[in-house]
């Protein structure tokens, strides 16, 4: 037997590679490399390091709030966000608009075969800086790697679980006429920003999403109003108008609100104006709707103004007996127009 | 916003709601030509304060909603080839088609997308080599001279993968068609300001000085709107008939001479299949010689289908001003933005649409 005797073993190990490949999902070395260097590394704590199949959590006192998310977003980064800190914030919002205090979050990645790891270090990093930013433990994931092809890029997956604090907001089923509605921010804001980042519209300047977190304005909120906040409700996908329609079918009242005290940033205005969308119906993920007690609203409003995020608070409607319509919006001239749900994703007009 | 507020101001238009009633001695009847402003007088209430004093009645000017169904069942049935990747605005992918629309058709496996501009579609193409990229080409003049533009790049980068449905209307001998008809009831027409932006407003001395009724350019903001309206209302009560640039802000006499020269190198007039009027003489466009090879119906003459036309749409009354959509039999029941019976329903520009979603509660 000679020293130059050599294992000559027909399966070829893959080499290092810049981007990840089908084994690094199939659970072998390569996947736990993936796993160990470059998601737990970055997101760093106990629970993800034991590596067990599920997470052990400790007691709670109160009751809990569960949620999960989904997070499909084209471009992957865009003005203002990207989609790891969306796939944080969306579920912290939507636990902090539930009247819950955020604790544990699961993450599942689903990544495309070819998918650079550099672009996924980013999303990584981002997301991670979200978590600690809004003091949430990512403390259970998975990871799949499919075909190319099969998705676009990344998709990401968060579950999340908070402890409930009183006074628990009741829920748009408690609205009553006279209540207050109360926006956060200027609307419209993300979805703007991705159309314009994925159509590259070349605005100057680009409008910015509002991607970010509740917590801090939820929990002031809350702090000052106790129980005249009748409910919250993160404005995402189909933006302000599908939440007023939601509120309105589940109180059986009917939800006016006036367009000119809905603030609308000018870049968001100027490209809606443009494409033909209207702000109400486009995506925001960092701006809330809020209901509050009747004349609560001027509160509400001074209570976020406070803070930089949500200066630019309003009181925008209120809630009155049902009439011909769920909702209804005043416009330019005064008169007061039904405001239907968006129908499918918004589309931009020829002219 | 800059050049947008200044045109919506609540006492403003007050001022000019109150001179209108204060010269109308009688209801006349308005037509508004272009769907954005059925869209604009319905949105800002316009049609609501002037019940009783103007009678506003829409005008056939939503390319969307006249696109000739023929068009757009041939171009669905482009999107389901596997080698064609069709592209368009927006607002055309919702209008059905007699076997459903593009958004069906992308559901259903076909490669649809949507531009924001041709160019963008010739881009794809370059980028695209092994696709046949084909651009639906729906519009008044207004979008004309960028598809004009969008072939001669595709010319110029050689490229054997583009081509177009050509789908261009002409606006005026529609109004001439509409004004033919012995039992039409406009007085008055605000004409389409963005055509006229284009095209500019010459053309409509011969229209004035056959039929005797005013036009009336007119933009779309709430104040351009009651401007458009009271000098159409001056002229009739004073029992006189001319042509008045009430856009003079974006409209000059001649329009935009470029975008005219590219117009006039790409297409040529010929009579066009409108969606609800029929054959319209000189209606439409169609490329020139030079250009025939970006021509998709050439391109692709084997996918012709036979045309099943839907008679339940009542949209050519609608866009003649013959009836208004709430009084359609099927407005909000069997028609409604989620199953439309036909174009005016989907188009962002379409009356029915602007009913069902700014009519006053």
């Amino acid at each position: 037997m000679t020293s130059s005797w050599q294992l000559n073993c027909p399966i070829q190990i893959p080499a290092e590679t810049d981007c990840v490949t089908l084994a690094h999902g199939e659970g072998g070395r390569l996947s736990r490399k993936l796993i160990q260097e470059r998601i737990i590394s970055v997101l760093k704590n106990e629970s993800l390091e034991t590596a067990g199949d599920a997470a052990r959590l400790p007691r709670v006192e109160g009751p809990l709030a569960l949620t999960t998310d989904s997070f499909v977003v084209s471009p992957l980064f865009f003005p203002g966000g990207d989609i790891g800190s969306l796939a944080i914030y969306g579920t912290v919002n939507d636990l902090a608009v539930s009247g819950a205090r955020p604790l544990w979050l699961t993450l599942s990645l689903i990544i495309e075969e070819g998918f650079p790891l550099l672009i996924l270090d980013r999303v990584l990093q981002s997301l991670a800086e979200a978590a600690l930013s809004t003091a949430v433990k990512i403390v259970a994931g998975d990871t799949k790697v499919v075909p190319r092809g099969t998705v676009d890029g990344l998709f990401i997956n968060t579950a999340g679980v908070g402890e409930l604090t009183e006074p628990v907001p009741p829920g748009p089923a408690c609205l009553r006429e006279g209540d207050e509605l109360v926006v956060s921010g200027p609307i419209g804001q993300h979805g703007i920003a991705v159309l314009a980042a994925r159509e590259q519209l070349q605005f100057d300047p680009l409008p910015h999403s509002d991607c970010g977190s509740l917590l801090k304005a939820v929990a002031l909120l809350r702090g000052a109003l106790g129980d005249r906040i009748c409910c919250l409700r993160d404005a995402t996908r189909g933006g302000v108008a599908a939440v007023l329609q939601e509120w309105a079918e589940s109180s059986g009242l009917t939800l006016s609100i006036d367009e000119r005290c809905v603030p609308v940033s000018s870049g968001v205005k100027g490209m809606s104006e443009l494409l033909g969308l209207d702000p109400l119906h486009i995506a925001n993920e960092g701006t809330m709707l809020i209901a509050v007690r009747q004349g609560a609203g001027p509160a509400a409003v001074s209570v976020l103004q406070t803070l930089s995020k949500t200066a630019e608070a309003r009181v925008i409607g209120s809630v009155k007996a049902r009439g011909v319509a769920a909702v209804t919006v005043k416009r330019t001239l005064g008169p007061e127009q039904p405001l239907h749900d968006p129908l499918g994703s918004p589309l931009p007009r020829i002219c | 916003m800059k050049y947008l507020d200044e045109y919506r101001d609540p006492a403003a238009a007050q001022v000019l709601l109150d001179e209108i009633r204060r010269v109308s001695t009688r209801c006349w009847t308005l037509m508004e030509v272009c769907g954005g402003q059925t869209h604009s007088l319905l949105r800002h209430g316009i049609a609501a304060e002037l019940q009783g004093t103007v009678e506003l009645i829409h005008g056939p000017g939503c390319p969307v909603c006249v696109t000739d169904q023929a068009d757009i069942d041939f171009a669905c049935q482009l999107a389901k080839r596997s080698d064609v990747m069709l592209t368009s605005f927006g607002d055309m992918l919702r209008v059905p088609g007699s076997q459903g629309s593009l958004l069906d058709a992308r559901t259903r496996g076909g490669q649809v997308r949507i531009v924001y501009s041709p160019l963008d579609a010739v881009e794809l193409a370059r980028r695209q080599p092994e696709k046949q990229v084909v651009f639906f080409a729906v519009g008044f003049e207004t979008t004309a001279p960028a598809t004009a533009l969008a072939v001669k790049q595709a010319a110029q980068y050689q490229l054997d993968n583009f081509s177009l449905i050509v789908s261009h209307v002409r606006v005026q001998p529609a109004m001439e068609s509409l004004v033919e008809s012995p039992d039409h009831r406009v007085q008055a027409f605000l004409a389409a300001g963005h055509v006229c932006t284009v095209m500019g407003y010459q053309s409509y001395d011969r229209f004035v000085a056959r039929y005797q009724l005013p036009v009336i350019v007119t933009g779309f903001e709430p104040l351009d709107l009651l401007q458009g309206i009271l000098a159409g209302i001056r002229q009739l009560e004073a029992g006189e008939a001319w042509l008045e640039n009430c856009y003079s802000r974006a409209v000059q006499v001649a329009g935009n001479q470029s975008a005219r020269d590219l117009v006039q190198e790409v297409y040529q007039v010929s009579d066009c299949r409108w969606r609800g009027f029929g054959l319209i003489a000189s209606g439409g466009l169609s490329l020139r010689e030079p250009w025939l090879r970006f021509d998709a119906r050439a391109r692709f003459a084997e996918c012709g289908l036979p045309v099943i036309l839907n008679s339940a749409c009542r949209s050519f009354d609608v866009m003649t001003g013959q009836l208004k959509p709430p009084e359609c039999p099927h407005f909000g029941k069997q028609c409604t933005p989620e199953t439309p019976l036909g174009a005016p329903m989907v188009s962002s520009e379409g009356a029915c649409a602007a009913y069902f979603r700014y009519a006053g509660v």
